[in-house]
């Protein structure tokens, strides 16, 4: 195992009671690695980003972030730990914590889990307001922010914890129209600067630009594995194909 | 057109509750600020708020901690634990407290050595019941936080507890403030079934009085007055303290 491996899973399975969800998943992703998941509602797509987490736990087969093996189906303190430090994560639904301020939002992480001090944890937060270009938003309420000001703030949120590896779970599926680039424009940058993202989207054009890598998910497997230019033109799967060409009609 | 009538209806059987007294002979004197024997009489009466006050504000931070204590295994995704909650829940919720304030002064000496004096028996006993309905309160505004919030709080590295003190109890209080604040106006109602054991609180020396002068309506009608006034003052305070920590604009916003 290198240490230039961000994320290895080997057959993978997972199983919410009898419902098989996840099957013999095999997934290497380098560092600096972008990786794009796509497939149908209900294939699995959310439930891989959320093993490697560890928000779900696997019950079969192997996960290793950067090199550190998570046992399955145990939560223990060592992948805990090291999730804490690789693995940050952008959800659908933003999150965001609502009784406190963008920067207390931003910064409750560094302060409790990293240990760092408040100036810190402030200036590394304006730090990354910077780069999501809202930090004038600072002293305000989530619930004072558009969508897409909110998801940006949450990406902020998980960048604050200088994690090697960003998950990004339909990111701008919650999201109007018009909010939808503000959001793509940052996560490109992001991506520009050597990121390594995971990302769930069905938004081609981010997919194109970004990504190295593209996943196709159906039925809790990964049916394609392929760069985009490959994935676009020649789909291998008939199940692939359909998807591609009803996504890509809107 | 409803509401005037009726108020004009209520207005007109207190006016005859109060001064209607000429036949039933009312003598308010016997509480009244302006004679001697009035003002003696009042302040004995209103000497007991400090211990209805203190009681049950004691009896109500001590069923929050354990209403808390006790939420937190309900909320388990472990079953034995759940239970334990469940099983404490019902038993607790399932004790009236009149017969529960009885069996701690006279029964706690027999069984365990320990005699509380009024007071403090009159705290565990409140505290006890309430720590039931508490409980409930704390397990439902904690699960009345979405499951994304603490998920996203653990991406951001927290652990269990700091979860908890950060991210998901906070917004719960927020929640359950009102709640809370009907919970403690309550206490301080059901505080009065502490005078069975002795405790010169509010509603004993109300009855004290009343051996002594005869005046059960008169001095009754202060008592509830009491009351009144207290429970009104805590209605404003937790308002304010809603205000305060923003939860009418926290629980609209979303
Ligand atoms: N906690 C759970 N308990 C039981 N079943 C679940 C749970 N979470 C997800 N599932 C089921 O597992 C399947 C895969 O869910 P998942 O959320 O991973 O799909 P997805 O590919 O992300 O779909 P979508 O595009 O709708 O987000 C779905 O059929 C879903 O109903
Ligand atoms: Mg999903």
């Amino acid at each position: 195992m290198t240490t230039d491996t961000a994320v290895s899973m080997r057959q993978v399975n997972k199983w919410f009671g009898t419902f098989h969800v996840l099957k013999d998943i095999d997934l290497d992703v380098r560092h600096g690695e972008r990786v794009v998941v796509c497939g149908p509602s209900g294939s699995g797509k959310s439930t891989l980003v959320r093993c490697i987490n560890q928000l779900e736990t696997h019950e079969k087969g192997s996960i290793e972030i950067s090199g550190h093996s998570i046992i399955p189906g145990r939560r223990g303190r060592k992948a805990a730990n090291l999730i804490r430090t690789e693995v940050g994560m952008v959800f659908q639904q933003f999150n965001l914590f609502p009784h406190l301020t963008v920067i207390q939002n931003l910064t409750l992480g560094p302060m409790k889990a990293l240990g760092l001090t408040q100036s810190e944890a402030d200036a590394r937060a304006m730090d990354y307001l910077e780069r999501v270009h809202i930090p004038e938003q600072a002293e305000k309420k989530p619930a004072q922010l558009s969508g897409g000001q909110q998801q940006r703030v949450a990406i902020a949120r998980a960048l604050c914890m200088e994690p090697r590896i960003m998950l990004f779970d339909e990111p701008t599926s919650a999201l109007d129209p018009e909010m939808i680039a503000e959001v793509l424009d940052v996560m490109i940058e992001l991506a520009e600067e050597g990121t390594t993202m995971i990302v769930v989207t069905h938004e081609m054009g981010f997919a194109r630009k970004a990504a190295d890598t593209m996943v196709f998910m159906d039925e809790g497997r990964i049916v394609e594995q392929d760069k985009p230019d490959t994935f676009f033109s020649s789909p291998k799967t008939p199940r692939c194909r359909q998807f591609l060409q009803q996504i890509l009609q809107h | 057109m409803q509401t005037a009538r009726a108020s004009r209806l209520s207005l007109a059987l207190f006016t005859l509750l109060l001064s209607g007294c000429s036949n039933n002979n009312l003598k308010w004197y016997v509480v009244s600020p302006f004679t001697e024997q009035g003002q003696a009489n009042l302040k004995f009466l209103i000497g007991g708020t400090k211990d209805t006050l203190l009681m049950s504000l004691l009896a109500l931070v001590i069923s929050i901690v354990v209403g808390l204590l006790i939420a937190i295994p309900g909320i388990a995704r472990n079953r034995p634990l759940r239970s334990t909650n469940v099983i404490y829940v019902e038993l607790v919720r399932a004790i009236p407290l009149l017969p529960l304030i009885l069996w701690v002064y006279y029964g706690l000496p027999d069984i365990a050595g320990i005699q509380l004096d009024y007071f403090w028996a009159g705290v565990f006993a409140l505290a006890l019941s309430d720590s039931a309905f508490e409980a409930e309160i704390f397990r439902a505004g904690i699960q009345s936080i979405p499951r994304g919030q603490s998920e996203a709080a653990r991406t951001v590295g927290l652990n269990y507890v700091q979860t908890m003190r950060y991210v998901v109890l906070p917004q719960a209080i927020r929640r359950i403030l009102p709640a809370l604040g009907n919970q403690f106006a309550y206490m301080v109602k059901m505080s009065a079934l502490v005078s069975v054991i002795g405790l010169q609180e509010l509603t004993r020396r109300a009855n004290e009085l009343i051996v002594t002068e005869y005046r059960a309506l008169e001095i009754y009608t202060v008592l509830i007055v009491e009351y009144l006034i207290i429970i009104l003052i805590i209605g404003q305070g937790v308002r304010w303290l809603e205000r305060k920590m923003g939860s009418d604009e926290f629980n609209a916003g979303r």
